[in-house]
């Protein structure tokens, strides 16, 4: 089966109002920016529900998706640097689900995994447990918290080969791999995209597995949010 | 009273040979500043790195490479990059010796607010809720009072928790302040700080026991 697409519109095709999507990323670092901008060129697909650790800022990334309001429901752990997400969510025209970042994280894992739930003790006593089954273990508290899996998961990779198989860059790898195996329909781009045989099985992050469509993109703008130097 | 470097400054003391510490955003970064001589810390960002260094110069600035306040970093000999999944498998799984980070309150039972304000802010608590909740040993380091100039060592929270029975030692602008079953117990103050001047700005239970000696920073 072809795995390889030609740009992010054609990678992206089957997505349709009310889905949910799983997208890669950590601030604006190793989030599937190619995807998104095309996603954005799509204002007809509205209602949909993005798991993302975060949501952009207000003209990159998930922004985009906020400014066309093609976004119904968040579900992520630090929403801050977004002026616009913070207007529609004080407003109601945008539902978010906080998580904290460990739970998000293993919600993905798990839903990838075929587990259905599992028990952390994050968020024991605060308001993310509030209707929420706890358990006890061992004189500790736990909650209940549920899987999740995407009907398309679009991530950001390095390198990819023709079968699927990513590898990723430093932090830019984040919640990209877990995500990757949590969608019904896995999207990768890729910066440098090779024949298959060409990556070094040992070095790969992600098996092609789980990877259902992946495609290079070009000219990345990897934004960088604070540009933090030392001058020695 | 002290500023924010030297808050930073004294928590670093804390530090052991060996230890795996988690820095959070703000006061608790500066920390990285002041690791003693001689002592060994891995610096653990939950975005994904072990062996976090210093800031990169303007020619080695690398968009893939960020810490949890999303600056960017460098990376030390030996340190490692994994996804987030992993990285709170070390965090939940106890591996992380220190956890340091903010707080809006904290109360005199160990418990911590630091993520919201109902109808004024609400940007989320990123990682901070599993750090608190599987931590053995956490630090906060945040001013005594607000900008209002409340107390932020409070009898009970008033703003949502982040985590319950979880805080064991407070380093402010004024004392070093552990968590016990009583109170708070004043151990250390500010150099200049009176105790009087502490328990004024403390609403929480506040001990006090025999002389309490100065920081030494």
């Amino acid at each position: 089966m072809k795995k390889v697409y030609e740009n992010a519109e054609d990678a992206i095709e089957g997505i349709e109002s009310g889905m949910t999507l799983m997208l890669g990323g950590f601030g604006l670092c190793g989030i599937p920016e190619k995807c998104i901008a095309a996603l954005s060129n799509k204002p007809e697909i509205t209602n949909l529900t993005c798991i993302s650790n975060n949501a952009g800022v207000d003209d990159f990334g998930l922004g985009y998706l906020l400014q066309n309001k093609q976004i119904k429901k968040m579900i992520s752990s630090y929403v801050g640097e977004n002026a616009e997400f913070e207007r529609q969510m004080l407003s109601g025209e945008l539902e978010v689900e906080l998580t904290p970042q460990g739970t998000l994280a293993e919600k993905c894992r798990a839903g990838g995994a075929g587990i259905p739930a599992f028990f952390t003790p994050a968020g024991y006593g605060t308001e993310v447990a509030e209707g929420k089954e706890t358990r006890e273990y061992d004189g500790k508290m736990y909650v209940l918290e549920n899987a999740l899996v995407a009907d398309y998961a679009i991530v950001k990779a390095w390198k990819g080969d023709t079968k699927g198989n990513l590898i990723f860059k430093a932090t830019a790898r984040n919640f990209n791999p877990v995500m990757a195996t949590a969608g019904k329909v896995t999207i990768a781009e890729v910066e440098e995209l090779v024949e298959t045989g060409e990556l070094d099985p040992n070095e790969i992050h992600t098996p092609g597995i789980f990877v259902h469509r992946i495609f290079k993109g070009e000219a990345y703008e990897k934004r960088i949010e604070q540009r933090t130097i030392s001058n020695s | 009273m002290i500023g924010k470097n030297e808050i930073a400054k004294r928590i670093a003391q804390e530090l052991e040979d060996g230890w795996y510490v988690n820095l959070g955003i703000g006061i608790p970064t500066l920390v990285a500043n002041y690791i003693p001589e001689g002592i060994d810390v891995t610096l653990q960002s939950e975005n994904g790195l072990l062996g976090m260094g210093p800031s990169p110069t303007e020619e080695n600035i690398d968009a893939d490479l960020i810490n949890a306040g999303k600056q960017t970093i460098t990376t030390m000999p030996g340190s490692v990059f994994f996804d987030s999944a992993m990285s709170f498998a070390m965090i939940r799984g106890g591996k992380v010796q220190l956890t340091v980070l903010g707080a809006m309150e904290v109360s005199e039972n160990g418990d911590i607010a630091n993520w919201k304000i109902p109808g004024k802010m609400v940007k989320g608590m990123g990682g901070a809720m599993d750090l608190v909740a599987s931590a053995d040993n956490i630090i906060v380091a945040m001013m005594h009072t607000n900008r209002a100039g409340e107390s932020k060592l409070l009898k009970k929270c008033s703003l949502p928790l982040t985590g319950v029975n979880c805080v064991k030692k407070i380093v402010t602008n004024l004392a070093v302040l552990s968590v016990t079953e009583k109170g708070f117990k004043l151990l250390e103050r500010a150099p200049g700080v009176s105790v009087e001047e502490i328990k004024a700005a403390t609403e929480g239970t506040l001990i006090v026991e025999g002389e309490i000696p100065e920081m030494k920073i």
